[in-house]
Protein backbone atom coordinates (compact mmCIF):
# COMPACT_ATOMS: atom_id res chain seq x y z
CA UNK A 1 0.00 0.00 0.00
CA UNK A 2 1.00 3.64 -1.06
CA UNK A 3 2.28 4.66 2.36
CA UNK A 4 0.83 8.16 2.53
CA UNK A 5 2.36 10.99 4.70
CA UNK A 6 -0.70 12.19 5.69
CA UNK A 7 -2.35 8.73 6.66
CA UNK A 8 1.26 7.97 8.93
CA UNK A 9 1.32 11.57 10.45
CA UNK A 10 -2.41 11.15 11.42
CA UNK A 11 -2.66 7.91 12.92
CA UNK A 12 0.65 7.90 14.83
CA UNK A 13 -0.33 11.71 16.05
CA UNK A 14 -4.04 11.31 16.80
CA UNK A 15 -2.63 7.70 18.91
CA UNK A 16 -0.69 9.98 20.71
CA UNK A 17 -3.12 12.51 21.51
CA UNK A 18 -5.71 10.35 22.31
CA UNK A 19 -3.33 7.82 24.26
CA UNK A 20 -2.48 10.93 26.25
CA UNK A 21 -6.15 11.73 26.90
CA UNK A 22 -6.89 8.24 27.77
CA UNK A 23 -4.40 9.18 31.09
CA UNK A 24 -5.45 12.28 31.74
CA UNK A 25 -9.22 11.19 32.09
CA UNK A 26 -8.26 8.99 34.35
CA UNK A 27 -6.44 11.21 36.68
CA UNK A 28 -3.22 10.50 35.69
CA UNK A 29 -1.57 12.79 36.55
CA UNK A 30 -4.04 14.54 38.24
CA UNK A 31 -3.67 18.73 37.31
CA UNK A 32 -5.37 21.95 37.76
CA UNK A 33 -5.31 25.08 36.43
CA UNK A 34 -2.44 26.32 34.19
CA UNK A 35 -0.98 22.86 34.16
CA UNK A 36 -3.81 21.26 33.63
CA UNK A 37 -4.00 23.98 30.19
CA UNK A 38 -0.65 22.75 29.37
CA UNK A 39 -1.26 19.06 29.03
CA UNK A 40 -4.78 19.25 27.44
CA UNK A 41 -3.61 21.61 24.57
CA UNK A 42 -0.51 19.11 24.30
CA UNK A 43 -3.20 16.53 23.99
CA UNK A 44 -5.75 18.28 21.53
CA UNK A 45 -2.94 19.67 19.20
CA UNK A 46 -1.54 16.11 18.77
CA UNK A 47 -5.02 14.60 18.46
CA UNK A 48 -6.45 17.76 15.79
CA UNK A 49 -3.55 18.17 13.73
CA UNK A 50 -3.41 13.95 12.68
CA UNK A 51 -6.85 14.64 12.28
CA UNK A 52 -6.85 17.74 10.05
CA UNK A 53 -3.82 15.88 8.31
CA UNK A 54 -5.57 13.45 7.59
CA UNK A 55 -8.32 15.56 5.55
CA UNK A 56 -5.45 15.97 2.87
CA UNK A 57 -6.29 12.84 2.39
CA UNK A 58 -9.82 12.92 1.04
CA UNK A 59 -10.56 14.18 -2.25
CA UNK A 60 -13.41 16.24 -1.34
CA UNK A 61 -12.45 17.48 1.78
CA UNK A 62 -15.35 19.97 1.96
CA UNK A 63 -18.05 16.90 2.36
CA UNK A 64 -16.40 15.39 5.48
CA UNK A 65 -19.24 16.30 7.57
CA UNK A 66 -21.14 13.63 6.06
CA UNK A 67 -18.88 10.92 7.53
CA UNK A 68 -20.63 11.51 11.17
CA UNK A 69 -23.75 9.46 9.36
CA UNK A 70 -22.60 6.11 8.65
CA UNK A 71 -21.66 4.56 12.26
CA UNK A 72 -24.03 1.51 11.94
CA UNK A 73 -21.78 -0.03 9.09
CA UNK A 74 -18.37 1.78 8.92
CA UNK A 75 -15.36 2.01 11.18
CA UNK A 76 -14.29 5.31 9.56
CA UNK A 77 -17.39 6.86 10.46
CA UNK A 78 -17.09 4.79 13.95
CA UNK A 79 -13.94 6.98 14.34
CA UNK A 80 -14.97 10.13 13.18
CA UNK A 81 -17.76 10.29 15.61
CA UNK A 82 -15.91 8.58 18.38
CA UNK A 83 -12.88 11.18 18.12
CA UNK A 84 -15.23 14.11 18.01
CA UNK A 85 -17.17 12.33 21.62
CA UNK A 86 -13.74 12.38 22.98
CA UNK A 87 -12.91 16.07 22.31
CA UNK A 88 -16.33 17.20 23.94
CA UNK A 89 -16.39 15.15 26.40
CA UNK A 90 -12.59 15.94 27.10
CA UNK A 91 -12.76 19.43 27.09
CA UNK A 92 -16.14 19.40 29.28
CA UNK A 93 -13.64 17.61 31.89
CA UNK A 94 -10.85 19.51 30.90
CA UNK A 95 -12.43 23.40 31.39
CA UNK A 96 -13.46 21.63 34.71
CA UNK A 97 -9.65 21.06 35.79
CA UNK A 98 -8.32 24.53 34.14
CA UNK A 99 -11.09 27.07 35.03
CA UNK A 100 -12.92 25.69 38.13
CA UNK A 101 -9.89 23.45 39.67
CA UNK A 102 -13.01 20.59 39.78
CA UNK A 103 -12.55 17.07 38.48
CA UNK A 104 -15.33 15.26 37.61
CA UNK A 105 -13.65 11.72 37.77
CA UNK A 106 -16.74 9.84 35.79
CA UNK A 107 -16.87 12.17 32.99
CA UNK A 108 -12.90 11.73 32.92
CA UNK A 109 -13.41 7.93 33.16
CA UNK A 110 -16.21 8.10 29.91
CA UNK A 111 -13.33 10.25 28.21
CA UNK A 112 -11.09 8.04 28.70
CA UNK A 113 -13.10 5.04 27.49
CA UNK A 114 -13.98 7.25 24.46
CA UNK A 115 -10.41 7.68 23.94
CA UNK A 116 -9.00 4.22 23.37
CA UNK A 117 -11.95 3.44 21.17
CA UNK A 118 -11.46 5.77 19.07
CA UNK A 119 -7.42 4.45 18.79
CA UNK A 120 -9.50 1.44 18.55
CA UNK A 121 -11.54 2.13 15.35
CA UNK A 122 -8.66 3.45 13.43
CA UNK A 123 -6.85 0.45 13.59
CA UNK A 124 -10.26 -1.43 12.55
CA UNK A 125 -10.18 0.92 9.18
CA UNK A 126 -7.33 -1.07 8.57
CA UNK A 127 -7.81 -4.39 10.56
CA UNK A 128 -10.77 -5.26 8.45
CA UNK A 129 -9.22 -5.19 5.15
CA UNK A 130 -9.48 -8.73 4.09
CA UNK A 131 -7.87 -7.66 0.81
CA UNK A 132 -4.96 -6.83 2.95
CA UNK A 133 -4.00 -10.23 4.54
CA UNK A 134 -1.50 -8.15 6.61
CA UNK A 135 -3.59 -5.73 8.15
CA UNK A 136 -6.34 -8.22 8.42
CA UNK A 137 -5.58 -9.95 11.87
CA UNK A 138 -5.70 -8.72 15.68
CA UNK A 139 -2.06 -7.54 15.83
CA UNK A 140 -3.38 -4.68 14.29
CA UNK A 141 -5.47 -3.31 17.26
CA UNK A 142 -3.61 -4.71 19.42
CA UNK A 143 -0.13 -2.67 18.22
CA UNK A 144 -2.31 0.39 17.26
CA UNK A 145 -3.52 0.69 20.97
CA UNK A 146 -1.06 -0.52 22.56
CA UNK A 147 1.45 2.07 21.11
CA UNK A 148 -1.31 4.27 21.92
CA UNK A 149 -0.97 3.84 25.26
CA UNK A 150 2.87 3.94 25.61
CA UNK A 151 3.01 7.01 24.14
CA UNK A 152 0.00 8.76 25.94
CA UNK A 153 1.60 7.29 29.28
CA UNK A 154 5.34 8.80 28.20
CA UNK A 155 3.67 12.32 27.41
CA UNK A 156 2.35 11.85 30.89
CA UNK A 157 4.98 11.28 32.68
CA UNK A 158 3.29 7.80 34.03
CA UNK A 159 7.05 6.53 34.50
CA UNK A 160 6.08 2.51 35.20
CA UNK A 161 3.28 2.66 32.91
CA UNK A 162 5.56 3.85 29.98
CA UNK A 163 7.88 1.00 30.90
CA UNK A 164 5.46 -1.86 30.53
CA UNK A 165 3.30 -0.67 27.63
CA UNK A 166 6.46 0.06 25.56
CA UNK A 167 7.60 -3.51 26.58
CA UNK A 168 4.47 -5.25 25.36
CA UNK A 169 4.32 -2.51 22.40
CA UNK A 170 7.56 -3.89 21.72
CA UNK A 171 6.79 -7.45 21.74
CA UNK A 172 3.60 -7.17 19.74
CA UNK A 173 5.63 -5.61 17.18
CA UNK A 174 7.41 -8.03 16.60
CA UNK A 175 4.45 -10.84 16.36
CA UNK A 176 2.55 -8.59 14.24
CA UNK A 177 5.98 -8.50 11.77
CA UNK A 178 6.55 -12.22 12.48
CA UNK A 179 2.48 -13.08 11.69
CA UNK A 180 2.41 -10.63 8.83
CA UNK A 181 5.27 -11.70 6.82
CA UNK A 182 3.16 -15.16 6.45
CA UNK A 183 -0.68 -13.63 6.66
CA UNK A 184 -0.33 -13.24 2.35
CA UNK A 185 0.50 -16.65 1.82
CA UNK A 186 -2.39 -18.11 4.59
CA UNK A 187 -5.26 -15.97 2.75
CA UNK A 188 -4.70 -17.98 0.32
CA UNK A 189 -5.34 -15.44 -3.10
CA UNK A 190 -3.00 -16.32 -6.02
CA UNK A 191 -3.47 -15.47 -9.49
CA UNK A 192 -4.69 -18.77 -9.87
CA UNK A 193 -7.74 -17.74 -7.77
CA UNK A 194 -8.07 -13.68 -8.67
CA UNK A 195 -8.10 -15.24 -12.17
CA UNK A 196 -10.32 -18.63 -11.65
CA UNK A 197 -7.93 -20.62 -14.50
CA UNK A 198 -5.84 -22.62 -12.47
CA UNK A 199 -7.74 -25.13 -13.74
CA UNK A 200 -5.99 -24.75 -16.32
CA UNK A 201 -2.36 -24.26 -15.61
CA UNK A 202 0.06 -21.88 -13.73
CA UNK A 203 -0.79 -18.10 -14.29
CA UNK A 204 1.67 -15.58 -15.92
CA UNK A 205 0.41 -11.83 -16.58
CA UNK A 206 1.21 -11.49 -20.12
CA UNK A 207 0.02 -7.79 -20.95
CA UNK A 208 -1.42 -5.31 -18.48
CA UNK A 209 -4.46 -3.43 -20.15
CA UNK A 210 -2.53 -0.12 -20.09
CA UNK A 211 0.48 1.26 -20.99
CA UNK A 212 1.22 3.64 -18.24
CA UNK A 213 0.20 3.31 -14.69
CA UNK A 214 -3.08 3.79 -12.58
CA UNK A 215 -4.70 4.55 -9.87
CA UNK A 216 -4.70 1.07 -8.74
CA UNK A 217 -1.51 0.71 -8.61
CA UNK A 218 -0.25 4.23 -7.39
CA UNK A 219 -2.26 2.96 -3.98
CA UNK A 220 -2.45 -0.41 -3.83
CA UNK A 221 1.02 -1.80 -5.64
CA UNK A 222 3.63 0.08 -4.18
CA UNK A 223 6.72 -1.69 -2.91
CA UNK A 224 9.37 0.84 -3.29
CA UNK A 225 9.81 1.30 0.44
CA UNK A 226 9.95 -2.82 1.14
CA UNK A 227 13.72 -3.13 0.05
CA UNK A 228 15.28 -1.81 3.07
CA UNK A 229 12.20 -3.42 5.20
CA UNK A 230 14.82 -5.40 7.52
CA UNK A 231 16.68 -2.46 8.48
CA UNK A 232 13.91 -0.55 8.66
CA UNK A 233 12.19 -2.78 11.19
CA UNK A 234 15.84 -2.94 13.37
CA UNK A 235 15.80 1.09 13.36
CA UNK A 236 12.02 1.04 14.12
CA UNK A 237 12.49 -1.06 17.45
CA UNK A 238 15.42 0.70 18.85
CA UNK A 239 13.83 4.45 18.61
CA UNK A 240 10.15 3.43 19.36
CA UNK A 241 11.05 1.08 22.23
CA UNK A 242 14.10 0.12 23.58
CA UNK A 243 16.17 3.60 23.04
CA UNK A 244 13.44 5.02 25.56
CA UNK A 245 13.44 2.47 27.82
CA UNK A 246 17.11 2.96 28.17
CA UNK A 247 16.68 6.40 28.79
CA UNK A 248 13.63 6.37 31.56
CA UNK A 249 15.90 3.58 32.86
CA UNK A 250 18.89 5.91 33.35
CA UNK A 251 16.50 8.40 35.26
CA UNK A 252 13.54 10.35 35.04
CA UNK A 253 14.33 14.27 34.64
CA UNK A 254 12.61 16.47 31.49
CA UNK A 255 15.75 15.48 29.39
CA UNK A 256 15.61 11.82 29.43
CA UNK A 257 11.58 11.90 29.21
CA UNK A 258 11.80 14.62 26.24
CA UNK A 259 14.33 12.20 24.65
CA UNK A 260 12.86 9.51 25.17
CA UNK A 261 9.29 11.28 23.25
CA UNK A 262 11.08 11.97 20.22
CA UNK A 263 12.64 8.70 20.34
CA UNK A 264 9.80 6.59 20.70
CA UNK A 265 7.84 9.72 17.93
CA UNK A 266 10.51 8.86 15.75
CA UNK A 267 10.21 4.96 15.76
CA UNK A 268 6.89 4.92 15.73
CA UNK A 269 6.95 6.99 12.59
CA UNK A 270 8.86 4.65 11.14
CA UNK A 271 7.38 1.32 12.60
CA UNK A 272 3.99 3.22 10.99
CA UNK A 273 5.30 3.85 7.33
CA UNK A 274 6.39 0.03 7.40
CA UNK A 275 2.86 -1.22 8.35
CA UNK A 276 1.87 0.92 4.70
CA UNK A 277 5.25 -0.08 2.75
CA UNK A 278 4.69 -3.69 3.63
CA UNK A 279 1.14 -4.61 3.10
CA UNK A 280 0.16 -6.22 0.01
CA UNK A 281 -3.13 -5.56 -1.24
CA UNK A 282 -4.69 -8.89 -3.41
CA UNK A 283 -5.52 -6.64 -6.27
CA UNK A 284 -1.78 -6.74 -7.43
CA UNK A 285 -2.43 -10.16 -8.06
CA UNK A 286 -4.31 -9.31 -11.08
CA UNK A 287 -0.81 -7.57 -12.36
CA UNK A 288 1.49 -9.97 -11.43
CA UNK A 289 3.11 -8.13 -8.42
CA UNK A 290 2.54 -8.11 -4.79
CA UNK B 1 -27.62 3.48 4.22
CA UNK B 2 -23.75 1.65 3.38
CA UNK B 3 -25.25 -1.50 5.21
CA UNK B 4 -26.15 -4.37 2.91
CA UNK B 5 -29.42 -5.01 1.15
CA UNK B 6 -30.52 -8.88 3.43
CA UNK B 7 -31.40 -9.71 -0.55
CA UNK B 8 -32.17 -8.03 -3.43
CA UNK B 9 -35.13 -7.83 -6.07
CA UNK B 10 -32.72 -8.95 -9.34
CA UNK B 11 -28.64 -9.51 -9.39
CA UNK B 12 -28.00 -7.79 -12.71
CA UNK B 13 -24.75 -8.21 -13.49
CA UNK B 14 -22.58 -9.49 -16.68
CA UNK B 15 -21.19 -13.00 -17.82
CA UNK B 16 -17.96 -12.89 -19.69
CA UNK B 17 -16.85 -15.15 -21.44
CA UNK B 18 -12.94 -16.52 -21.72
CA UNK B 19 -13.20 -18.35 -24.57
CA UNK B 20 -14.67 -16.05 -26.54
CA UNK B 21 -12.76 -12.87 -25.62
CA UNK B 22 -10.78 -11.84 -28.30
CA UNK B 23 -8.87 -9.09 -26.30
CA UNK B 24 -9.55 -5.82 -28.73
CA UNK B 25 -10.55 -3.28 -25.68
CA UNK B 26 -13.67 -2.15 -27.90
CA UNK B 27 -15.71 -2.88 -24.70
CA UNK B 28 -13.12 -0.71 -22.49
CA UNK B 29 -13.22 2.17 -25.14
CA UNK B 30 -17.17 2.28 -25.35
CA UNK B 31 -17.49 1.73 -21.44
CA UNK B 32 -15.14 4.92 -21.30
CA UNK B 33 -16.78 7.21 -23.96
CA UNK B 34 -20.31 6.14 -22.62
CA UNK B 35 -19.49 7.02 -18.81
CA UNK B 36 -17.35 10.09 -19.87
CA UNK B 37 -20.94 11.81 -21.64
CA UNK B 38 -23.21 10.53 -18.52
CA UNK B 39 -23.85 9.37 -15.62
CA UNK B 40 -21.85 11.69 -12.94
CA UNK B 41 -18.22 12.75 -13.02
CA UNK B 42 -16.53 12.22 -16.38
CA UNK B 43 -13.69 10.24 -16.21
CA UNK B 44 -10.56 12.35 -16.40
CA UNK B 45 -7.36 11.52 -18.06
CA UNK B 46 -3.74 13.21 -16.98
CA UNK B 47 -1.54 14.16 -18.92
CA UNK B 48 -3.14 12.12 -21.95
CA UNK B 49 -0.71 12.85 -24.67
CA UNK B 50 2.52 13.18 -22.95
CA UNK B 51 5.13 11.44 -21.50
CA UNK B 52 3.20 9.83 -18.55
CA UNK B 53 -0.08 9.06 -19.51
CA UNK B 54 -3.22 7.90 -17.01
CA UNK B 55 -6.86 7.56 -16.46
CA UNK B 56 -9.75 6.68 -14.87
CA UNK B 57 -11.39 3.42 -16.14
CA UNK B 58 -14.38 1.03 -15.29
CA UNK B 59 -13.28 -1.74 -17.19
CA UNK B 60 -9.82 -2.80 -18.50
CA UNK B 61 -8.63 -6.28 -20.24
CA UNK B 62 -5.79 -7.79 -18.64
CA UNK B 63 -3.91 -10.95 -20.92
CA UNK B 64 -2.55 -13.90 -18.79
CA UNK B 65 -0.83 -16.86 -20.33
CA UNK B 66 -1.99 -19.87 -18.62
CA UNK B 67 0.84 -23.16 -18.97
CA UNK B 68 -0.84 -26.46 -18.47
CA UNK B 69 1.57 -29.24 -17.19
CA UNK B 70 1.64 -30.50 -20.76
CA UNK B 71 1.31 -28.58 -24.52
CA UNK B 72 1.75 -25.12 -24.96
CA UNK B 73 0.70 -22.20 -23.40
CA UNK B 74 -2.89 -20.35 -23.61
CA UNK B 75 -3.61 -16.68 -24.28
CA UNK B 76 -6.82 -15.30 -22.50
CA UNK B 77 -7.51 -11.99 -22.12
CA UNK B 78 -9.59 -11.24 -19.30
CA UNK B 79 -12.17 -8.07 -19.05
CA UNK B 80 -12.40 -7.01 -15.73
CA UNK B 81 -15.11 -4.26 -14.22
CA UNK B 82 -16.92 -4.07 -10.98
CA UNK B 83 -18.57 -7.98 -10.03
CA UNK B 84 -21.60 -6.19 -7.95
CA UNK B 85 -20.98 -8.32 -5.30
CA UNK B 86 -24.01 -9.68 -2.92
CA UNK B 87 -21.48 -9.21 -0.17
CA UNK B 88 -19.72 -5.79 -1.61
CA UNK B 89 -17.52 -5.10 1.28
CA UNK B 90 -16.45 -1.88 -0.69
CA UNK B 91 -20.33 -0.43 0.31
CA UNK B 92 -20.28 -1.57 4.58
CA UNK B 93 -16.94 0.41 4.75
CA UNK B 94 -17.82 3.52 3.55
CA UNK B 95 -18.10 6.38 5.80
CA UNK B 96 -20.61 8.41 3.88
CA UNK B 97 -23.21 6.28 2.82
CA UNK B 98 -22.08 7.44 -1.15
CA UNK B 99 -21.49 3.79 -1.70
CA UNK B 100 -24.50 1.50 -1.93
CA UNK B 101 -26.48 -1.54 -3.27
CA UNK B 102 -29.70 -1.30 -5.09
CA UNK B 103 -32.53 -3.10 -3.64
CA UNK B 104 -34.27 -3.69 -7.02
CA UNK B 105 -31.34 -4.62 -8.95
CA UNK B 106 -28.29 -4.98 -7.07
CA UNK B 107 -26.63 -2.76 -8.79
CA UNK B 108 -23.47 -1.43 -6.37
CA UNK B 109 -23.86 2.42 -7.48
CA UNK B 110 -21.42 5.42 -5.62
CA UNK B 111 -23.93 8.99 -5.02
CA UNK B 112 -21.16 11.52 -6.62
CA UNK B 113 -22.71 14.41 -4.48
CA UNK B 114 -21.86 12.48 -1.01
CA UNK B 115 -18.24 11.19 -1.95
CA UNK B 116 -15.50 12.33 0.18
CA UNK B 117 -13.06 10.53 -1.87
CA UNK B 118 -11.30 9.25 0.56
CA UNK B 119 -10.42 5.91 -0.83
CA UNK B 120 -11.66 3.10 1.78
CA UNK B 121 -13.80 1.15 -0.91
CA UNK B 122 -10.83 0.92 -3.52
CA UNK B 123 -8.79 -0.55 -0.64
CA UNK B 124 -11.71 -2.47 0.68
CA UNK B 125 -12.35 -3.96 -3.04
CA UNK B 126 -10.34 -7.57 -4.22
CA UNK B 127 -10.81 -6.87 -8.08
CA UNK B 128 -9.45 -3.05 -8.51
CA UNK B 129 -12.89 -2.07 -9.47
CA UNK B 130 -13.06 1.10 -7.99
CA UNK B 131 -10.96 3.85 -9.27
CA UNK B 132 -10.52 8.09 -7.91
CA UNK B 133 -11.25 9.85 -10.39
CA UNK B 134 -8.34 12.60 -10.11
CA UNK B 135 -9.70 15.69 -11.44
CA UNK B 136 -12.95 15.48 -9.48
CA UNK B 137 -11.79 13.66 -6.15
CA UNK B 138 -14.59 11.29 -6.14
CA UNK B 139 -14.91 7.30 -6.50
CA UNK B 140 -15.63 5.94 -9.94
CA UNK B 141 -16.80 2.88 -10.76
CA UNK B 142 -19.10 0.50 -13.22
CA UNK B 143 -22.86 1.44 -12.83
CA UNK B 144 -23.78 -0.99 -15.01
CA UNK B 145 -24.79 1.40 -17.59
CA UNK B 146 -27.78 2.50 -14.99
CA UNK B 147 -28.69 5.23 -17.39
CA UNK B 148 -28.62 2.90 -20.46
CA UNK B 149 -30.26 -0.42 -19.37
CA UNK B 150 -33.77 1.38 -18.12
CA UNK B 151 -33.40 4.26 -21.15
CA UNK B 152 -36.68 4.51 -22.84
CA UNK B 153 -35.50 6.83 -24.94
CA UNK B 154 -33.12 4.61 -26.60
CA UNK B 155 -33.94 1.61 -28.78
CA UNK B 156 -34.47 -1.74 -27.25
CA UNK B 157 -31.73 -3.39 -28.54
CA UNK B 158 -29.55 -0.65 -26.66
CA UNK B 159 -31.03 -1.08 -23.58
CA UNK B 160 -28.15 -2.88 -22.01
CA UNK B 161 -24.56 -1.53 -20.71
CA UNK B 162 -22.27 -0.59 -23.37
CA UNK B 163 -19.71 -2.37 -23.21
CA UNK B 164 -21.97 -5.54 -23.52
CA UNK B 165 -23.83 -3.75 -26.94
CA UNK B 166 -20.17 -3.15 -28.48
CA UNK B 167 -18.71 -6.33 -27.84
CA UNK B 168 -17.70 -7.94 -31.95
CA UNK B 169 -17.26 -11.39 -30.32
CA UNK B 170 -20.03 -11.84 -28.47
CA UNK B 171 -17.83 -12.41 -25.25
CA UNK B 172 -19.85 -9.94 -22.66
CA UNK B 173 -23.82 -10.71 -21.75
CA UNK B 174 -26.07 -8.95 -19.52
CA UNK B 175 -29.06 -9.79 -17.57
CA UNK B 176 -30.19 -11.18 -14.44
CA UNK B 177 -28.54 -13.62 -12.86
CA UNK B 178 -31.26 -14.10 -9.77
CA UNK B 179 -33.55 -15.83 -12.44
CA UNK B 180 -32.59 -19.21 -13.06
CA UNK B 181 -34.18 -19.24 -16.23
CA UNK B 182 -32.64 -16.38 -17.70
CA UNK B 183 -30.39 -16.65 -20.85
CA UNK B 184 -27.12 -15.31 -18.33
CA UNK B 185 -28.48 -18.23 -15.81
CA UNK B 186 -28.50 -21.01 -18.19
CA UNK B 187 -25.09 -19.99 -19.66
CA UNK B 188 -23.60 -19.82 -16.19
CA UNK B 189 -25.22 -23.35 -15.63
CA UNK B 190 -24.30 -24.86 -18.87
CA UNK B 191 -20.36 -23.90 -19.34
CA UNK B 192 -19.66 -23.85 -15.31
CA UNK B 193 -19.28 -20.25 -14.91
CA UNK B 194 -16.67 -19.41 -11.96
CA UNK B 195 -16.37 -16.67 -8.95
CA UNK B 196 -13.05 -14.45 -8.73
CA UNK B 197 -11.21 -14.92 -5.68
CA UNK B 198 -14.43 -16.80 -3.50
CA UNK B 199 -11.99 -16.80 -0.77
CA UNK B 200 -13.07 -13.36 -0.36
CA UNK B 201 -15.99 -13.82 0.55
CA UNK B 202 -17.59 -11.10 -1.76
CA UNK B 203 -20.31 -13.47 -3.65
CA UNK B 204 -19.61 -11.90 -6.91
CA UNK B 205 -22.70 -11.52 -9.11
CA UNK B 206 -20.78 -11.45 -12.53
CA UNK B 207 -19.50 -14.50 -13.14
CA UNK B 208 -16.42 -15.85 -15.75
CA UNK B 209 -17.12 -18.50 -18.32
CA UNK B 210 -13.44 -20.73 -18.26
CA UNK B 211 -12.09 -21.35 -22.02
CA UNK B 212 -13.52 -24.23 -22.99
CA UNK B 213 -11.32 -27.35 -23.17
CA UNK B 214 -8.60 -27.41 -26.40
CA UNK B 215 -8.62 -30.36 -28.82
CA UNK B 216 -5.85 -32.74 -28.99
CA UNK B 217 -3.93 -33.19 -31.62
CA UNK B 218 -1.61 -36.44 -31.74
CA UNK B 219 0.82 -35.79 -34.41
CA UNK B 220 0.78 -38.58 -37.26
CA UNK B 221 2.93 -38.84 -40.72
CA UNK B 222 0.07 -40.79 -42.75
CA UNK B 223 2.97 -40.99 -45.49
CA UNK B 224 5.58 -43.20 -42.81
CA UNK B 225 4.73 -46.74 -43.18
CA UNK B 226 4.76 -46.10 -47.04
CA UNK B 227 8.82 -45.41 -47.37
CA UNK B 228 11.72 -47.93 -46.87
CA UNK B 229 13.23 -47.97 -43.67
CA UNK B 230 16.14 -46.24 -43.21
CA UNK B 231 19.42 -48.17 -42.80
CA UNK B 232 20.40 -48.04 -39.58
CA UNK B 233 23.98 -49.90 -39.67
CA UNK B 234 26.01 -48.38 -42.71
CA UNK B 235 28.09 -51.19 -45.27
CA UNK B 236 30.11 -51.33 -48.52
CA UNK B 237 32.61 -48.32 -48.38
CA UNK B 238 30.39 -45.60 -46.53
CA UNK B 239 30.93 -48.66 -43.45
CA UNK B 240 34.95 -48.65 -44.07
CA UNK B 241 34.77 -45.25 -43.84
CA UNK B 242 32.95 -44.70 -41.12
CA UNK B 243 35.27 -47.95 -39.14
CA UNK B 244 38.28 -46.21 -40.17
CA UNK B 245 37.57 -42.71 -39.35
CA UNK B 246 35.73 -44.09 -36.05
CA UNK B 247 39.85 -45.88 -35.17
CA UNK B 248 41.55 -42.27 -36.56
CA UNK B 249 39.19 -40.11 -34.15
CA UNK B 250 38.77 -42.59 -31.36
CA UNK B 251 34.77 -43.36 -31.52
Amino acid sequence: MHPAPSIIIFTVLSGLGFGLLAFLGLGMPTVFGSVAFGYFTIAYLLAVVGLASSAFHLGNPQRALKAFTQWRSSWLSREACLSVATLVVMAIYGGALVFFNTKLSTLGLIGSVLALATVFATSMIYGQLKTVPRWNSWTTPALFVTLSLAGGALLAGQVVFTLAFLVVAGILQVIAWMLGDGRFEQAGSTQETATGLGAIGTVRHFEAPHTGTNYLLREMVHHVGRKHAQTLRVISLILMVILPVILLWLGVTYVTVALAAISHIAGTLASRWLFFAEAEHVVGLYYGQR
Amino acid sequence: MTTLPASTEKKLGLVIDLDTCVGCHACVVSCKGWNTENYGAPLSDQDPYGADPSGTFLNRVHSYEVQPTEGPAQLIHFPKSCLHCDDAPCVTVCPTGASYKRVEDGIVLVNETDCIGCGLCAWACPYGAREMDQAAGVMKKCTLCVDRIYNENLPEEDRQPACVRTCPSNARHFGDLSDPDSEVSQLVAERGGMDLMPEQGTKPVNKYLPPRPKDTWEEVDILAPLLEPVAPEADGLLGWLDRTLGKVGGK
